[in-house]
């Protein structure tokens, strides 16, 4: 861990086991605001699943924790870094480019419409990064996707276009795409939303086993059930804030707020 | 047979019977019928009118097909296409960047480039980038403390040729800006957004990334650009580059075998522009366009001869 890492760390209070720290997160297109200061915790090797209505920022907030979006207001802190500042003082500091990319290679993402590069092979889509950003030699690359390849299930595929894949298929390899930068964290964005029905199951499988693995991850999802089997914190937001946290389990069960109650009537 | 007995017939026929013995009768199509007949009609005149006609002079023609000046004209046709198209292709890419940036600056300019320069027509730019000393005397660069470091009298550089490419080569960059731009466009926003996710820098995602997917929505106007391009530099006969059209020119100016020379210049540009047909199928192929729905009778015609071996990796 470096220096200004450990100094983070302790100027905002983290948790030794934190992974992702949110505080006060608020971010606004125009005059909406879609964030109104959201705090979030999440430890190291655990999966947090954030459910909620469309619209109430869950989207939005994922893609803040990896610098997709700009934050409006709050900070947050991936493994003690902000991803698209350094802190000096109490001034944040808008980092050059090249910084926030190897910062931002420290996250994967997972997207509802998978976003594989459609003019490469399955095997070429998981080389890309790790060679022109990580500056990997081509055949060490290689020889990680096949293992990522063979994690997801996929051995026989690396030839194979895109297209020529099933969404499920496709999902699949867009996480071992992800992995293959070697992330800390993992982040999916209602990733099994677009599939048919039958294909939900092997994306799912797929991430259990990245769970067990150790894999941090926080997931928006509308799998409830998924989220209860495998989650260790349910995150429910609507309109902005973090209505209810807790256990799955219990939060399923029991949930304490009547908009979460209602929310998940409806869709459990 | 009444009617009555005909339908007791089919009600003793059992269903599936019926079912395999319907039959169907096409539709009369009398609009098509009388289309066909007037065009063959119509072709039968044109044929017999270039077929007997002795004005058209096709021996003239044929004696004049490899003439050296018009070797040479066609040699600068050439030479004149692919310099402007290379130029434009480069400079039509980067306004296209400078299009789709966040900066309103940038954008802003871009847009007026493509405003202008596909607004006013060819030949005026033409003409007038040939008659730039009239403006702009003398061109040279003059740092402080030093002096004058280079200078260049306009008409010593401003060569018939030379201003060709520029005058062509700006207004062409003006139309390659806009298709390459609409080929950005074309690609999925979720494409940059993942490679964005991934760590990649914006200028690695545009050259790996966006650019190389928005080929394939690029090369096919591209192409009827370059064959567009190919008949447009006949303009530059007007300020006396010597090319095919001003070759031909020159030749009948002197004999009076206007028509004759006229063939020649054509069937020179048709050879040319079937050449760069075939090269733009296979450049559209390269780029993996797989939808078979718009195929032309053209594409159906090369499919054939190229033959079925690639096939099974450029549609899938």
């Amino acid at each position: 861990m470096s220096e200004a890492q450990k100094l983070n760390r302790a100027r905002f209070d983290v948790p030794e086991t934190s992974m992702i720290f949110a505080r006060g997160v608020r971010k606004s297109f125009g005059a909406i605001e879609v964030l109104k200061g959201v705090d979030v915790d999440v430890a190291e090797g655990s999966v947090t699943c954030i459910i909620g209505p469309s619209g109430s920022g869950k989207s939005t907030f994922l893609r803040c924790m990896n610098h997709l979006e700009k934050l409006s207001g709050g900070v947050i802190l991936i493994d003690g870094n902000f991803v698209g500042y350094d802190l000096v003082g109490d001034r944040l500091i808008e980092l050059k480019d090249k910084l926030v990319c190897q910062r931002r290679a420290e996250i994967g993402m997972l997207f509802q419409s998978f976003n594989l590069f459609s003019h490469m092979t399955v095997m070429e889509n998981l080389i890309e990064a790790p060679v022109r950003v990580r500056k990997l030699p081509k055949a060490e690359a290689e020889a990680d996707a096949l293992t990522l390849l063979a994690r997801v299930g996929l051995s026989d595929k690396a030839a194979s276009y895109p297209r020529e894949l099933s969404g499920g298929q496709q999902q699949r390899v867009a996480i071992a795409r992800a992995l293959a930068m070697k992330p800390k964290a993992l982040l999916f964005d209602e990733p099994t939303s677009a599939l048919d029905p039958e294909l939900v199951g092997e994306v799912l499988n797929v991430m259990r086993d990245l769970a067990k693995s150790g894999m941090t991850m926080v997931v928006v999802t509308h799998e409830i059930a998924f989220a209860r089997e495998i989650g260790d914190q349910l995150i429910f937001m609507d309109d902005g804030v973090v209505v209810e946290k807790g256990d799955p389990k219990e939060m399923i069960e029991n949930p304490q707020s009547p908009r979460t109650r209602e929310f998940l009537s409806r869709v459990l | 047979m009444s009617a009555h007995d005909a339908n007791n017939n089919a009600q003793v026929r059992s269903a599936s019977e019926t079912v395999a013995s319907l039959k169907v009768v096409p539709q009369k199509q009398y609009g098509l019928w009388i289309g066909t007949a007037l065009v063959l009609v119509l072709m039968y005149f044109i044929i017999r009118a270039f077929a007997v006609n002795p004005a058209f002079e096709w021996d003239v023609a044929r004696s004049y097909m490899f003439h050296p000046s018009i070797m040479r004209g066609l040699y600068n046709t050439l030479l004149l296409t692919v310099i402007i198209m290379v130029v434009a292709t480069i400079l039509g890419t980067i306004i296209a960047i400078m299009r789709v940036s966040r900066s309103e600056i940038l954008n802003g300019f871009a847009g007026v480039y493509v405003w202008f320069f596909r607004g006013v027509p060819a030949l005026i730019q033409l003409i007038f980038w040939f008659n730039l000393s009239l403006l702009v005397s003398k061109i040279s660069i003059t740092l402080p403390f030093v002096g004058e470091v280079f200078s260049v009298r306009t008409n010593d550089f401003m060569t018939p040729f030379f201003s060709a490419v520029v005058a062509l080569a700006l207004c062409e960059a003006g139309y390659m800006a806009e298709i390459i731009r609409a080929g950005i466009k074309s690609v999925p926003s979720g494409q940059a957004e993942a490679a964005t996710a991934l760590g990649m820098p914006y200028r690695m995602i545009l050259k790996r990334i966006t650019l190389p997917q928005a080929m394939r929505f690029v090369v096919p106007p591209t192409g009827n650009e370059a064959i567009n391009l190919l008949k447009m530099t006949s303009l530059v006969t007007f300020i006396a580059v010597d090319d095919l059209f001003y070759s031909a020119q020159s030749i009948y100016a002197r004999t009076f075998e206007t028509i004759p020379l006229l063939i020649v210049v054509s069937t020179w540009y048709l050879a040319v522009v079937s050449i760069m047909s075939v090269g733009q199928y296979f450049l559209e192929r390269h780029f993996g366009r797989s939808d078979k729905r718009n195929e032309t009778l053209f594409d159906t015609w090369i499919r054939a001869i190229v033959g079925r071996k690639n096939r099974s990796n450029a549609d899938v």
